[in-house]
């Protein structure tokens, strides 16, 4: 292997980011030494991203069943079953360390990926969810971050014609030097249709489908995805970004559903990370049996490709097939039809070794055991201790505002710049669409188009401030918030995955806000009675040896039972009386005003899961009778920006009283809704909040022109609205230009 | 028998289910049409719908003009046959010379997915006999490339000849005369960039695109 061994002076294991100990392991499970080509593979599917190996310890400790579940953590993708005979895939994926060096391609080689994951299950793919997080909006380098990821994400997500239905964006300092692109990928499929990535059947053949294999994204999840940036290497990384052609696939959707649809398939994987390696041993490994492949059969995009590069490299829109013989005839005319190119390039052996071959009779270049690749990775449990000083100063020193308005005026950005670059609409699914609590979309036959009458709930939501405080605490806060984002649009949660985005695991400090939000999110789902069905796990998110702050991203999917109107959202009508439904406590600490002036630390308000549970029934109540005509989750900015967003949206004033400071108005605590109430409706609200003994708080009335807090803040709407809309466009440019 | 209406299919095109849903939620049928043959199956209208028609490659509709399916339209067409192109499919009318003018980026340089208002400016084409001059309808634009242009010789043809059908209220992506339908000289072929697909229904925001798809069936 002279290519490999001339990339460096130092051991081959070592350059390929193995520890000298995994390279003993190797030997070990061979029971001889290991060639190069045979490290190359273990070092992909051992890399932090492929094997988990930092955090699997950590995720045992997570909730995974419920009766509705039909396949949980470990698979392409997490299903369930949602009823009329329709299950739904759903994953969540990382890409942010493609997404900081080359933001188009990485977003939308992201995008790419997490469809992939969602058709190998036999799904349809038909909504995708962007959870976005930038360095700050006055950074150059952030601000060319944001513009490529967005465009990357709307250049391949509309083109390959699946809609984004909705996700957030976040600018803050701790992503200066290492931005979070999480993209959420949500399926159906008949249940009965369900496939998993496994080969069977000695004598199958692997039939590899779409792209040819290139030299992109040789070594993305070793070299790339699994260790931090240093201050100047991003140029040196380049070349481990993949390039996306959503076109093929595009093509490649279209021609794989048909596949499945005429039952030609034993067994589907996709190729993402680690790339033919991990195709072909995961199938094989988890169908029991082992394959040969014939590396030469490979249709490769440039000459002189080394065998160690087919095996690993990224190239995109790539699927691998397991078939029967007989069936090959008509699988090679149904890509055909598609124009997606097809290459028997492997069959299906007994007795479970993965062997790489040039020319199925030619010379062996590699013999490995295929379950070792990624089933002998090293587990570590690394060592893991409670950071010193955990959040810097303390946010209840902070002086009170001089003007409680402007501050407040700084805390609005409408994300509507963003998700007007997206199709949301395709597919006629989109009730509720980007810019709400939370999306809704119809649910309808995945085969037949059959409407159910009912709907499917989905959202994502993150805090890295409150993770920050108090990782297990902020953790369980954002599950809180999932839930009572999914009652605003009258949905019931069913399964959670995540996307752990943390720093580097070597960091001891690191690994314990791990293991904290693990616990938090474990007790919060169990709580919930919400099952982790699946996620992703992104480490090594530093950049000059400074660790993001902990952002684990929870991914709610939920039902609506009778999808028969639009939720309100939140809006105000004029005349109609505000209502905080929820507790009153609230804390500064990791709050979003606080953070505005660099002091966060302290102790996060109380999550009593019980009332919260009862602050969600009875939120999805009164959104379903049709009782509220407005409705907003307190989140982030407190009740000051929850209000302010209504106003905003609605153009209709607000004048609010019992806001007695600005801890009041900008503090953040779980289980509080605002909603807009007819006056003649309000007796019958308070009296359901009672029943379900839930603290009401008559806030004020939604009226006239302007947001007036009594004693705090008067501000024209006119203002508010402009400074809303205005924050992304002015920072990011105009997008359209009528506006 | 339903109107059935027949819609294009290109490697690419992702709205053809929408298309259909939309059709047969007003009564009528939909066939899907493949870009490789060259028979319309006895289709009584033709949609082109939106999508990415082979992904756009050179320029939108460049390379779909050439499918046989397209010669089988034009000569549907040509026979007063009702064809109606919305947003890619509209590219690709243009780019097949069935229809004016061309598609150009947005005047803000970006994709723009959003509501639209539109009004109807005559009454007199295969998309809007069952509307009114002067509805105000709302239906949402999803495009990149949706500025339309024209040389001033044939702007002023279209004007004369009253063949501008809908134009944008507020011009969202800088088209010229605030133009977002026109149609052929025989008034069969429209070709529009706003969905009226996705505007059948009020649980996804508006129907007013309804009266849009149900003047189409009605021209068949």
């Amino acid at each position: 292997m002279p290519g490999v061994s001339d990339l460096s002076p130092e051991p081959l294991h070592r350059a390929l980011g193995l520890t000298d100990d995994e390279a003993v392991k190797i030997d070990e499970i061979l029971g001889r030494e290991a060639n190069g080509l045979e490290l190359a593979m273990y070092s992909v599917m051992w890399s932090e991203h492929c094997s988990y190996k930092s955090s699997r310890i950590h995720l045992k400790r997570l909730p995974t069943e419920a009766p509705w579940v039909l396949v949980g953590p470990g698979e392409n993708a997490g299903v369930v079953d949602v009823g009329d005979g329709i299950a739904a895939a759903i994953r969540i994926e990382s890409h942010n360390h493609p997404s900081a060096i080359e933001p188009y391609q990485g977003a939308a080689t992201g995008v790419g990926g997490i469809l992939r994951d969602i058709f190998t299950m036999g799904a349809r793919p038909i909504a995708l969810m962007d959870p976005l997080r930038f360095g700050p909006l006055d950074d150059p380098r952030s601000r060319w971050i944001a513009e490529g990821v967005v465009s990357g994400v709307s250049g391949y997500g509309n083109a390959v014609g699946v809609p984004t239905v909705g996700g957030e964006v976040v600018f803050d300092e701790t992503y200066r030097g290492n931005p979070l692109v999480n993209v959420l990928c949500l399926g159906i499929l008949p249940t009965e249709r369900l496939v998993l990535g496994q080969a069977s059947g000695v004598g199958n053949l692997a039939v590899l489908l779409g792209s040819s294999t290139g030299r992109d994204g040789i070594g993305g999840v070793s070299v790339l995805a699994s260790a931090g940036f240093s201050e100047d290497d991003d140029g040196d990384k380049r070349p481990s970004v993949q390039v996306g052609d959503p076109y093929e696939e595009k093509r490649l959707i279209e021609g794989c559903l048909q596949l499945l649809d005429e039952g030609l398939v034993v067994g589907i994987q996709d190729l993402g990370g680690a790339g033919l390696t991990c195709a072909t041993s995961e199938t094989a490994s988890r169908g029991g049996v082992g394959m040969d492949v014939d590396v030469s059969a490979v249709p490769r995009r440039e000459p002189g490709m080394e065998a160690h590069e087919v095996m690993t490299s990224e190239s995109q829109e790539r699927m691998l097939a397991i078939v029967e013989p007989d069936g090959l005839d008509r699988v090679l005319a149904i890509c055909e039809r598609w124009e997606v190119a097809a290459t028997v390039i492997g069959r299906v052996t007994d007795g479970g070794a993965l062997r790489i071959l040039d020319g199925f009779e030619g010379e062996v270049l590699a013999e490995v055991p295929a379950a070792s690749l990624h089933e002998d990775a090293p587990l570590y449990d690394r060592p893991r201790s409670a950071p010193a000083d955990p959040a810097g100063p303390p946010a209840d020193d902070l002086a009170a505002p001089s003007d409680p308005g402007a501050e407040l005026l700084d805390l609005l950005a409408d994300p509507a710049w963003v998700y007007r670059q997206y199709d949301h609409q395709l597919f006629l699914n989109t009730v509720v669409g980007p810019g709400d609590d939370a999306t809704v979309l119809k649910l309808r036959h995945p085969v037949t188009g059959e409407e159910t009458g009912r709907g499917l709930a989905m959202s994502t939501d993150g805090n890295h401030r409150w993770c920050a405080v108090d990782p297990r605490a902020g953790t369980a806060l954002v599950v809180a918030e999932s839930v009572l984002n999914l009652a605003c649009v009258g949905a019931r949660p069913l399964a959670v995955v995540n996307c752990l985005n943390f720093g580097n695991p070597e960091h001891p400090e690191v690994m314990w806000q791990f293991s904290e939000a693990v616990d938090g999110m474990g007790d919060a789902c169990r709580a919930f009675d919400v099952p982790v069905i699946g996620g992703n796990v992104s480490l090594y998110n530093e950049s000059a040896g400074t660790d993001i702050d902990p952002t684990p991203v929870i991914g709610l999917l939920g039902v609506v039972d009778d999808l028969c109107s639009r939720p309100p959202g939140a809006t105000l009508v004029d005349g109609h009386r505000l209502v905080l439904l929820g507790p009153d406590a609230t804390s500064l600490a990791g709050s979003l005003w606080a953070a505005a002036h660099g002091a966060t630390a302290g102790v996060l308000a109380p999550l009593d899961t019980d009332l919260h549970l009862r602050v969600a029934v009875l939120v999805r109540s009164l959104v379903v009778d049709g009782l509220v005509d407005g409705v907003h989750d307190v989140s982030a900015g407190g009740l000051g920006v929850a209000v302010a967003e209504m106003v905003a949206r609605s153009g209709v004033g607000a004048h609010l009283a019992r806001i007695a400071d600005h801890a009041a108005l900008f503090g953040e605590g779980p289980s509080r809704v605002v909603v807009a109430v007819d006056p003649e409706r309000l007796t019958e609200v308070l009296a359901a909040a009672e029943a379900a003994e839930v603290p009401t708080s008559r806030i004020g009335l939604a009226t006239g022109d302007r947001l007036v807090v009594k004693d705090l803040l008067d501000v024209p709407v006119d203002h508010l609205r402009a400074a809303h809309r205005d924050r992304l466009p002015a920072a990011l440019g105009s997008g359209t230009t009528n506006r | 028998m339903a109107t059935t209406v027949g819609v294009v299919v290109f490697p690419g095109t992702n709205c053809e289910m929408d298309a259909v849903t939309a059709v047969e939620g007003l009564g009528g049928s939909g066939r899907l049409l493949w870009h490789g043959d060259d028979d319309l199956s006895g289709v009584d209208a033709v949609v082109v719908p939106g999508g990415f028609a082979h992904g756009d490659y050179l320029r939108p509709g460049a390379i779909a003009r050439f499918s046989p399916m397209m010669g089988a339209v034009a000569r549907f067409a040509a026979d007063g046959g009702p064809v109606v192109g919305i947003c890619n499919g509209f590219q690709v009318l243009t780019e097949a010379g069935l229809l004016p003018g061309a598609l150009q980026k947005n005047r803000g340089l970006k994709f723009l997915c959003q509501p639209a208002t539109l009004r109807v400016e005559t009454t007199a084409s295969a998309l809007t006999g069952r509307a009114s001059v002067g509805d105000e309808l709302s239906v949402p634009i999803n495009h990149f490339e949706g500025n339309y242009t024209c040389d001033d010789e044939t702007l002023a043809r279209l004007r004369d000849e009253d063949r501008i059908v809908l134009r944008y209220v507020d011009n969202p992506n800088g088209s010229m005369d605030d133009i977002a339908a026109v149609c052929n000289e025989g008034r069969n072929v429209v070709g529009l960039m706003p969905h009226p697909e996705r505007a059948c229904d009020e649980l996804l925001g508006s129907a007013d695109g309804a009266i849009l798809m149900a003047s189409l069936l009605a021209a068949a």
